[in-house]
């Protein structure tokens, strides 16, 4: 790779000119579309789309250890922090719209372009040079030279960051460490409390053969209601498979149950019938 | 041809969309994504910098900010768990209980 800042031809140039506008339009459409996703993961990826053409610059630019760093440290280790916390904190978490502030947005758009205005009159007014020739700083000895500079000139800062690395280890576990309050419920505390529950049998299966193939699929009662606690609450939310699952079987009135019925959406409670005492009844029970 | 203006002016721009983001989102994961760009943008200008002169001061200096960048974001993703476990919420508005 370091090769690359040796050449100096007219196609080196060419190819580093075209490097350099895919990689810049990639990465800002990338930043555009971060901020402008509403899904958090969604921007974590894209904020890794960033990173990575970030990490082919500073090879163009004569960084190639800097780049193995950006791509170890930011897209490898920090990224996928992010994406652990966003599995703790829910993965559908997605960003409200509603406005708290008023014209919130419209005015960081505004000041977001006055910014842009005021640097592009710096930089345009500033003189900034051309390239320093070419050195075996930027290439091969890239890592040997930043180790020297590291290991002299700026030593102390470099054991300063070892400091502040410990208190943000340290800071991170306080943080996110949980006192238990409470006891840690005992086999026989869990056995009592679902005796206690009114429901010490495990919650019905899907009707995954018994109307379909599909686990978000509840299964019949009885009385031919539906029991929506056979169905896990994390397929019921969703509004798609709500609706598949009302629209699609309505189950035949049955003698003796009111034949309701019950889609995922719905409270609990409402598929217990009157006839059928025992398995409804037992499902409204709990949950 | 291109010169470090160019890598200056690409800087430049993904500082000030990391700006308009951490201004505009509410989701405070989001938030920080915003932060992390805006400290990539000035890495790119280290870095630039340094190709300009000639010198790799630039790049030790980009090298200490993704140090701190990692520091800061193990304990502010720390303190986002944290406040989600009480507050069951990651908006940064609903962090609001020290405002008056």
């Amino acid at each position: 790779m370091s090769h690359t800042f040796v050449l100096a031809g007219p196609a080196a140039e060419t190819s580093r000119l075209i490097g350099f506008w895919v990689l810049a339009i990639i990465s800002v459409g990338a930043a555009l579309g971060m901020v402008l996703a509403r899904k958090a993961v969604h921007c974590a990826v894209l904020l890794a789309v960033v990173m990575l053409s970030l990490a082919i610059l500073y090879l163009m630019l004569g960084a190639p250890f800097l780049a193995l760093v950006q791509i170890i440290v930011y897209t490898g280790a920090v990224l996928m922090l992010f994406l652990f916390v966003l599995m703790i904190v829910g993965i559908s978490a997605a960003d409200s719209i509603v406005e708290t502030i008023r014209g919130q947005r419209l005015w960081a758009t505004v000041g977001g372009i006055a910014m842009l205005v005021l640097l592009s009159l710096v930089i345009g007014n500033a003189v900034i040079g051309p390239q320093a020739p070419a050195s075996p700083k930027f290439g091969n000895a890239n890592v040997t030279s930043l180790a020297n500079l590291i290991f002299t000139r700026y030593v102390y800062p470099f054991e300063i960051t070892s400091a502040l690395l410990i208190t943000a280890a340290v800071g991170a576990m306080v943080l996110a460490h949980r006192e238990r309050i409470t006891a840690k419920p005992t086999q026989r505390d869990l056995a009592a409390q679902r005796v206690a529950s009114g429901r010490p049998t495990p919650l019905p299966g899907p009707g995954t053969y018994a109307q379909h193939n599909a686990v978000d699929m509840p299964a019949l009662l009885p009385d031919g209601s539906q029991s929506e606690l056979s169905v896990s609450q994390v397929l019921s939310v969703s509004p798609a498979l709500s609706g598949r699952t009302g629209g699609a079987s309505a189950p035949p009135a049955l003698p003796g149950g009111t034949g309701t019925s019950v889609g995922p959406g719905n409270s609990g409670g409402t598929g217990a019938s009157a006839g059928t005492g025992g398995s409804a009844g037992q499902e409204a029970g709990d949950h | 041809m291109v010169t470090p203006g160019h890598f200056i002016a690409l800087s430049v721009i993904l500082f000030v969309i990391g700006a308009v983001g951490v201004l505009v989102r509410r989701n405070a994961i989001v938030v920080f994504m915003c932060v992390e760009l805006m400290l990539n943008a000035a890495n790119l200008a280290f870095v630039t910098f340094s190709r300009v002169h000639g010198a790799l001061d630039g790049q030790v200096i980009a090298f200490f900010v993704m140090v701190v960048a990692a520091a800061e974001v193990v304990v502010g993703l720390a303190i986002l768990t944290a406040i989600f476990r009480s507050r069951r919420s990651a908006s940064v508005d609903d962090a609001n209980l020290m405002k008056y």
